[in-house]
């Protein structure tokens, strides 16, 4: 084998994946996916949200933030872990207040998405009706704090031009919010809110101005579900 | 204030990893660190404005609300609960006029409530700033009180000065040690230097080797074998290494490191010294829990006289060897007695676990290969170079070696520290502290297990019931489910929040539990909060969340009976919704009565 490639056995069959990748990662080059709510593209993986919770040798870790290694074995697919993700994305949905249907990122939301893709009717869980606030003091990004479900992807993704922070976390526990740094410059720009709006995988960051511009049937998950685009690759 | 928060931020070097010092230093000034206090220190450290937010607001003793110019802290633990702080609360609230979680409005006293203080053997207690006071009731609350109201410090009001070290120049303090049983190991007559002399004759393998050999694990309650953790951190190529301390003592129950480091501080740091020896590191820490604050002086005068014996520092003993420790101090988080949190906090950071890979003994404190034991395994380290592995290894069981330092609190007739061997049973240590006609014993703590009668013969050990050293005792006249009610509301409050499962779990297990205390629960509810506990554990990210389900699961498992008899079996279903509680104040402005369906 070349230097640096290894295989490792996904759900009993044996894949070609390269050191330094992630479980999640080398599942997506395999063509089987693992879903993700607060990994995202090249930033380096948090591990907050679990859902891309798998078991490696029959314990449970994170897909997200565990590297392969040569001949590990990992299960990805099962009734049980189907469950605890569908769990995990219960606790998010009764934690926070998400209406999906009055959200501008409806359709676009991955939040959303998934718990379509898990078939969530109605979370077993009690909604805890969480007091949080809408702060629409920024002069280009609103911070919709009952969406939020602090997955630090804007923490991680979006820095000043100096590469300064310009997100953060503030409080602890069930009290944890995203800051924002009002002293910087590149905090209150056009530029930043766009930015932070793409990269949040709900609504809690939006751009002023106008929305619900796409239509629905068009929306990114309308048509097809939430990891489609991984699983493609495999059908072909 | 921005001259004040300069100099102080100078006086600590405007070091990155000072931050937490610097924060907790304007927390005392001000009395607590507004916004404008963080965007000075952001300025001054040159930082990013988020970073010193995140961790102004993480720790529990920092605050953005003034607490007062005085501030108390009451321990809120069960066996506080037991030993009647409900009326100690109620008399501060009275004498200081004010509730709890406010300050009075001439912004004199401030009175808030804190998680475990490590004084379970003598509750109620209380921290007023970072004075002790233990064993309150509410006549001493007044005097408290009144003392305070009058100009008096809190260190001048304090009671009879404790037993032991307690009462030294340097600790004044009115804590007492409860060293009930003294074994070999810890409280045993103690030489200082002694391991030292044996460890620096030996080659640094061969100390790991012997550490092996014991058969010492971790005394934190993960029970790592603590030569190997040694053997991977040497294993790791550095430029540097380091050793460090985790005395954040923080589980609910536990006191015994307090007792350690107030009478064995010189053999926690000579076992500390001998882990460097083994693992070549020259720097070592002690993360010391804001609770024991009251112990800095007392340990940085410990840690001078070690260095002048050349027990410590330059050359010890002459040989080439090097290693000196520094303190560190905590500000108010359980979760900081998480390895790789406390290294975090250490390094002036909000106290929230990393992901591992890797482990602290490959990237640990300023990312180098990290040894991180708490005071009792290097205590009982430093015990190994002395008297041999051979010695260690012939007290216990074959599996768990050696003796254990336990914390006993709660429905007892002596309460306090007591050192066991290994494998004795939850009856014969029942016997030994005094109880009779027991409920149940938490042992371990919150995170550990909750033991019914019929499994007082299971055996402390690291096979059956391992455990930090928390050992609670519950009486028959308890409230099983206000216990629960308590240790689950511990977990809700000092989950880190960052990983969804734990953070959204621990509320969530925490309300079922209400419902079923309310007498809205069934067996479905039951089976609810299993399902519910068993993904939290899952999927944890940290031993927090992987253990915050225990109090509800090791007790619907060992007091199943208790909870069919508090969950109706009449209805499939009963909604968390109580019409007639939500509509109560609305009722009672109006005047009308509730329930009208039954009217």
């Amino acid at each position: 084998m070349e230097q640096g490639h290894l295989q490792i056995v996904l759900n009993g069959a044996t894949i070609a994946a390269r050191e330094g990748q992630s479980i999640v990662e080398a599942a997506r080059e395999a063509g089987t996916y693992i879903p993700t709510l607060c990994d995202y593209k090249s930033l380096p993986p948090a591990g907050t949200c679990r859902v891309c919770t798998v078991k490696v040798g029959g314990r449970v870790v994170a897909g997200c933030t565990t590297p392969v290694s040569h001949g590990m074995v990992v299960e990805s697919e099962s009734p049980e872990l189907a469950d605890l993700r569908k769990g995990l994305i219960e606790m998010l949905f009764v934690e926070g207040n998400h209406m999906c249907p009055s959200c501008e990122k409806s359709g676009d939301c991955q939040l959303q998405a998934l718990a379509y893709r898990y078939r969530m009717d109605v979370p077993r869980f009690p909604f805890l009706f969480t007091k949080r606030d809408v702060d629409a003091s920024l002069p280009h990004l609103i911070l919709e704090h009952n969406r939020c479900i602090q997955c630090l992807r804007c923490v991680r993704g979006v820095k000043s031009r100096g590469g300064r922070d310009i997100f953060g976390f503030a409080n602890r526990g069930r009290d944890i919010r995203i800051t924002v740094d009002r002293t910087l410059p590149d905090a209150l720009t056009e530029e930043t809110a766009q930015k932070a709006m793409d990269i949040c995988p709900v609504g809690a960051l939006l751009k002023k101005g106008p929305h619900y511009q796409v239509p629905v049937g068009r929306r990114t998950y309308d048509l097809t579900p939430i990891g489609a685009d991984v699983e493609k690759g495999r059908r072909s | 204030m921005r001259a004040e928060i300069h100099e102080i931020v100078e006086r600590h070097l405007g070091e990155r990893r000072q931050l937490l010092a610097i924060l907790r230093d304007v927390q005392q000034r001000f009395r607590s660190v507004p916004d404008e206090a963080i965007t000075i220190v952001a300025d001054e450290m040159d930082l990013p404005r988020v970073h010193v937010e995140g961790t102004a607001t993480f720790y529990h003793f920092l605050s953005r609300e003034h607490r007062g110019r005085t501030t108390v802290y009451l321990n809120t633990s069960a066996t506080a609960e037991m030993a009647g702080s409900a009326a100690v609360a109620a008399a501060f609230e009275e004498a200081v006029g004010t509730p709890f979680g406010t300050t009075s409005t001439d912004q004199a006293i401030g009175l808030y409530e804190t998680s475990c203080i490590g004084m379970c053997d003598q509750e109620p207690a209380a921290l007023v700033d970072d004075v002790v006071f233990t064993c309150l009731t509410p006549a001493r609350v007044r005097d408290i009180v009144e003392g305070i109201r009058a100009g008096r410090a809190p260190a001048d009001l304090v009671g009879p000065l404790g037993d032991g070290r307690n009462a030294s120049p340097s600790i004044r303090a009115e804590v007492r040690n409860n060293i009930r049983q003294a074994g070999p190991v810890f409280f045993a007559p103690y030489e200082a230097g002694e391991a030292l002399a044996q460890t620096l004759d030996a080659s640094s393998l061969d100390v790991i080797e012997a550490i092996k050999r014991s058969g010492l694990r971790g005394r934190g309650g993960a029970g790592f074998p603590t030569g190997q953790k040694w053997a991977m951190c040497r294993a790791t190529d550095a430029e540097s290494r380091y050793v460090i301390c985790n005395v954040d003592e923080g589980e609910p129950g536990t006191f015994k490191d307090r007792v350690l480091m107030t009478e064995r501080a010189e053999q926690v740091f000579e076992g500390m010294t001998v882990a460097a020896y083994a693992v070549e590191a020259s720097r070592g820490l002690v993360y010391l829990r804001a609770e024991y604050a009251y112990l800095q002086r007392h340990l940085e005068e410990v840690l001078q006289s070690l260095r002048d014996r050349k027990l410590l520092g330059r050359r010890i003993l002459g040989s080439p060897f090097s290693f000196d420790i520094r303190l560190r101090l905590g500000a108010g988080a359980y979760i900081c007695g998480e390895e790789s949190a406390l290294i975090e906090s250490a390094e002036g950071k909000r106290g929230t676990p990393r992901n591992r890979p890797p482990f602290p003994v490959v990237s640990g404190y300023r990312r180098r290969p990290t040894v991180v034991n708490n005071p009792e395994t290097f205590a009982a380290a430093a015990r190994i170079m002395t008297l041999g592995a051979d010695w260690f290894r012939a007290m216990g069981t074959d599996a768990s070696s050696g003796v254990k330092l336990l914390s006993i609190a709660g429905d007892c007739d002596r309460p306090g520290v007591y050192e066991i061997e290994w494998g004795a049973t939850v009856g014969e240590v029942l016997a030994l502290c005094g109880a009779s006609d027991t409920l149940a014993v938490q042992v371990g703590g919150p995170s550990g297990t909750c033991v019914s009668p019929r499994q007082f013969d299971r055996r402390l050990c690291y096979a059956d019931l391992g455990t930090g050293g928390a050992f609670t005792v519950f009486g028959e006249r308890r409230d099983l489910l206000s216990i629960v009610h308590n240790h689950m509301t511990f977990f809700a409050n000092e989950t880190c929040g960052f990983c969804v499962p734990c953070r959204a779990g621990t509320t969530l297990l925490l309300k079922s539990l209400e419902k079923i205390m309310v007498g809205n629960g069934t067996v479905h509810d039951l089976e609810a909060i299993e399902q519910l506990g068993r993904m939290v554990r899952a999927a944890s990210r940290c031993g927090l969340g992987q253990t915050a389900p225990n109090p509800l699961l090791t007790t619907l498992e060992h007091f199943e009976d208790y909870y069919r008899g508090r969950v109706r079996t009449d209805v499939d279903f009963v909604s968390q919704f109580n019409l007639d509680f939500a509509a109560a104040e609305s009722l009672a402005v109006a005047g009308r009565r509730p329930n009208l369906e039954k009217a």
